[in-house]
């Protein structure tokens, strides 16, 4: 039998819950954690009489997003209810966008682990309320908590432009990047800020005639892991199913699975035949949005430069790699300290080296971003300079931050020179403790001046006995230096 | 005291001749003698109401300020929401809730320092033309107590009519003001959408839903609507006022309209009973000795009214009660077994019969399939509607028409006739349709002493132009003294 082949063919909805003060259609406040049912309002509760009122931030959120898509945005859209029966939506419609999104027809680019990036468009983002949650933890009986209930939420359809589960991954992690670098979501997977649901099928070449699999919609997907971990079992469970059933894309029916986190597998939850209708109408109760082209310039002047464009430059202007481009440019924060320590002087791959080596490490300790950290620009700047000028060992950065990091207004010089880091390159300083070296172990200086085998251990060692004498704080290259002149 | 009109019983309060507990006192005791008949009130408040009557009655006494209603004693239709009593909609769904916040014309009628007696009854949800689908209560015509009031706010009218209050406040989908206050021989004013805030009524067909007065005159409904109109942040539907300003209606309203140009649409009129098209044609009659010009105009899609309301308002109306579902509040099956039968089993023995035919109809017009031929068809009809009033009103001031076809029938005559029931509301609906403001004014009786009103008509937001010209007429008329034989 000839080698398998197949193209796998993601497209990709994501929700978003935007980070507004307040909750889509009610001034209720829009927090995480809190005791059930506390959060909640007549509106959000749904009770008769009551009337949604539009969120004018969510609403400049969405817009904010839709142009990092690069969405063409309508100045004409409004809100349609969408109808089904479940317990944890008080109204039993949820108020979403129908054939008027707010936005339509973007593209975003992603990086790919080669250095390259891939662009995939987008078909529509809009804005909708999120519904409460269910709770099954009182026995026979579920509970329902209406906290998250009206909280505004961004849903961002793609077309099926993505071929592996690494891909989509990529393009649910740039997406993150991208929300947070416009500041409208904290996109907090554990909290459920972000909920993904692929659609999945395959193309299939057997017999030189290409056959498409049924598509599948994995339902609501809530960490990076599971998303590319449902995509690869749902490729694997396809090509079987194809290969037992025959079933296309023409004979097949779409259908919808769920994500089982603890067997790794998906479940089949639900033909399209018995797929619902959610009756969509326009929602009565609010008025379109016009949105004027003073509003809609406003809204593009809070755009800033986006995660995937910092991290090119990042790379073309100050020579780092893609990895550590990327690694500075996660948050947006960082990628800005980043900047601020280049502009003080800083050498930016030095710079760039404490930041992703040392500082990130220290933050992730005490669980706060670089910036977090409180140590001021300058001072980073300035440590490069010592690192670059020898006068600090890498070591010894390495050890000064960490200190930084405990008393962030303490210059580097000060540290440096209060626990004896300055590294001494000094030649004529240096070439006197050689000089004695050389004197005290003859065997060592002839077994490298004849040369052979034993010539570079004797080498180390007689450069270890410098460091010694001068407690660790020469300069390892200067000493180098100064021997292999002497014994040449 | 019962047949002073609220106008006239403020007078009377601030001249000291009665203070507002004795006013609030003889209307109990008037409800106490005519109600166990009439049956218009749901609940009643006699101990808040004296409470808050005495409250005035002091504050009078040291001189403080009071609003425009201090101790006018007031009737409510039981689809708005209050803190106090239930709130039924005349609903076995919704018999025992208790909202959590006031309407907004119930604060505002609060800080006027009106004096509420009570809640009226209503056809369920609003849905009716006789009240007669009530789930809790009878209510009878105080003219004729083998009749109707009309519906669906017929227990505000009939209670405005058998002097059980001063004034109430109904609200009007497709007539549900108009048609009881004609049946009821009292003035019914429903203002243009948008004028009065909807937030707190419990919405039967959002787009055509709108709260207004009904009183014994038409200064008195000037007054009531001085006091409930205005924009209201919690109603994004209700109008900024800087594009329709409000005024004070009872300001100019004893001047005529000079030259007032009205205009009649014979074909539609004709389809009234002889002796309601003879009071119409009377009263237009008066109209031309007060020097006005008669138009005939020609509409012809007022005949799609009907059609068309019967598929949007039923279509708002599936989805606006989707949340009385027995899950959040109100009445819950304890037959149900699963999440399911919650929702099927609460409904099915909450909602009457015309509630539940107007959801499926509501539903069906709104599935997909369906969807084109009939909600967007009804969409086009009432577009095409509210181009027939335009073009008349760049000719004309006002159009005048019969509140209804008939005057008040027979309890049980047209309630297992849907259809038949549906036609009481065709000269109604229109105004609804178009979201123009609409007035009924007593102007005679059939040979059965049974009232019939006048319908008037003007353009969105000329509330003020409105009410002058039925002040025209009543000021020549003494339709509107006339008192129902059991109320003397
Ligand atoms: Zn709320």
């Amino acid at each position: 039998m000839d080698h398998l082949q197949y193209k796998v063919v993601v497209g990709l909805e994501i929700h978003v819950q935007l980070c507004t003060k307040s909750k889509m259609f009610c001034s209720c406040a829009v927090e995480f954690g809190q005791p059930p049912n506390s959060r909640v309002c007549p509106v959000c509760l749904g009770m008769p009489g009551v009337l949604p009122v539009m969120n004018k931030q969510a609403l400049e959120y969405a817009v904010l997003v839709g142009l990092a898509l690069n969405c063409e945005i309508a100045a004409f859209t409004k809100w349609d209810r969408k109808s089904y029966y479940y317990p944890d939506l008080p109204k039993n419609y949820q108020i979403s966008q129908y054939d008027l999104p707010l936005s339509a027809g973007g593209f975003i680019e992603i990086p790919l682990e080669s250095g390259k990036s891939k662009t995939i468009r987008i078909i529509r983002a809009h804005l909708e309320e999120d519904a409460g949650k269910n709770l099954h933890t009182a026995g026979n009986f579920s509970q329902v908590d209406l906290n998250r209930a009206g909280t505004p939420l961004l849903e961002i359809v793609t077309e099926p432009d993505m071929n592996t589960a690494a891909e989509v991954r990529a393009l649910a992690v740039e997406l993150q990047r991208m929300v947070r670098y416009l500041g409208v979501s904290e996109a907090d997977m554990q909290k459920g800020h972000m909920r993904f649901e692929p659609n999945v099928n395959l193309i299939i070449a057997k017999d030189g005639i290409e056959y498409r699999t049924p598509i599948v919609e994995i339902k609501n997907l809530n960490s990076f892991r599971a998303l590319e971990k449902s995509i690869d079992y749902e490729v694997s469970r396809q090509i079987d199913e194809f290969f037992e059933t025959g079933k296309t894309l023409e004979t097949g029916t779409k259908s919808t699975r769920g994500w089982d986190d603890v067997k790794e597998v998906t479940v089949l939850q639900r033909e399209k035949e018995d797929a619902p209708d959610y009756r969509y109408f326009p929602d009565p109760d609010l008025v379109p949005v016009q949105l004027s082209k003073e509003w809609l310039e406003e809204i593009k002047s809070r755009l800033c430069e986006l995660p995937i464009h910092k991290q090119l430059r990042f790379v073309n202007e100050y020579g780092l790699n893609d990895y550590d481009a990327g690694v500075l440019t996660a948050d947006r924060s960082t990628a800005e300290y980043f900047e601020q320590v280049v502009a003080q002087g800083g050498d930016a791959k030095r710079a760039c080296n404490i930041i992703t080596q040392d500082l990130l490490k220290l933050a992730n300790e005490k669980g706060c971003t670089v910036v977090g950290l409180r140590i001021p620009a300058n001072h980073i700047a300035q440590l490069c300079k010592m690192v670059v000028m020898g006068v600090a060992s890498a070591t010894a950065a390495t050890t000064i931050t960490t200190i930084m990091s405990g008393s962030p207004d303490k210059p580097p010089e000060v540290i440096a020179r209060e626990r004896n880091l300055i590294q001494k390159s000094d030649v004529g300083e240096l070439e006197a403790v050689v000089d004695q070296v050389l004197a005290e172990n003859p065997k060592a200086v002839e077994d490298v001046t004849s040369g052979g085998k034993k010539s570079s251990k004797a080498c180390g060692f007689l450069l270890g006995q410098v460091m010694q004498k001068t407690k660790g704080q020469a300069n390892p290259k200067v000493v180098s230096e100064i021997l292999a002149k002497k014994l040449e | 005291m019962e047949h002073l009109t609220a106008l006239e019983l403020r007078k009377t309060i601030s001249a000291g001749q009665i203070s507002c507990v004795e006013a609030a006192e003889e209307i109990f005791q008037q409800i106490d003698r005519l109600d166990p008949i009439i049956g218009a009130y749901i609940s009643t408040y006699p101990h808040q109401a004296l409470k808050n009557a005495a409250d005035i009655d002091r504050r009078i006494a040291s001189g403080q300020p009071v609003g425009p209603l201090a101790g006018i004693p007031v009737a409510i239709k039981d689809n708005m929401c209050t803190t106090f009593g239930a709130t039924t909609c005349a609903s076995k769904i919704l018999e025992n809730f208790y909202a959590p916040y006031n309407a907004t014309v119930v604060e505002k009628l609060l800080a006027a320092d009106a004096v509420i007696v009570g809640k009226a009854n209503m056809d369920e949800f609003a849905m009716g033309s006789s009240t007669e689908n009530s789930a809790l209560k009878t209510t009878v015509n105080p003219w004729d107590t083998t009749r109707v009031p009309g519906g669906s706010s017929g227990g505000p009218a009939a209670a405005v009519a058998a002097g059980l209050c001063y004034a109430a406040l109904g609200s009007d989908t497709g007539g549900s003001i108009r048609l009881p206050a004609g049946f009821c021989s009292v003035v019914g004013l429903k203002p243009t959408y948008g004028r009065v805030s909807r937030y707190g009524l419990v919405a039967y067909g959002s787009s055509l839903d709108q709260i207004g007065p009904i009183t014994r005159t038409v200064a008195d409904s000037a007054l009531m609507l001085n006091v409930i109109a205005g924009h209201d942040p919690a109603d994004s539907t209700s109008i900024d006022e800087n594009v329709a300003p409000l005024c004070d209606y009872l300001e100019k309203l004893d001047e005529p309209i000079e030259k007032l140009r009205i205009a009649i649409v014979p074909h539609f009129n004709a389809g009234a009973d002889r002796q309601v098209q003879n009071a119409l044609y009377e009263a237009i009659e008066l109209y031309k000795k007060l020097g006005a010009q008669v138009i005939e105009v020609d509409m012809p899609y007022l005949d799609y009214a009907i059609a068309a309301y019967y598929v949007i308002a039923t279509a708002e109306a599936s989805s606006n009660l989707a949340r009385y579902d027995g899950v959040h509040y109100g009445y819950r099956s304890d037959r149900a077994r699963d999440y399911i039968e919650v929702y099927s089993k609460s409904r099915a023995e909450g909602f009457g019969k015309e509630v539940k035919r107007r959801i499926m109809l509501g539903t069906y017009a709104l599935s997909s399939g369906y969807y084109d031929a009939y909600y967007l068809k009804a969409l086009k009809v009432r577009n095409l509607i509210r181009g027939d009033f335009a073009r008349v009103f760049q000719e004309c001031d006002c159009i005048m028409m019969p509140v209804s076809p008939t005057t008040a029938f027979k309890m049980g005559e047209k309630i297992d006739d849907p259809l038949t029931m549906y036609l009481s509301d065709i000269y109604t609906i229109a105004a609804n349709l178009a979201g123009i403001p609409a007035i009924s004014v007593p102007c005679g009786f059939d040979q059965n002493d049974l009232p019939i009103g006048v319908q008037i008509l003007t353009p969105a937001f000329t509330e003020d132009r409105l009410l002058r010209i039925a002040r025209m007429f009543e000021a020549q008329t003494d339709w509107h003294a006339k008192k129902p034989p059991i109320a003397k």
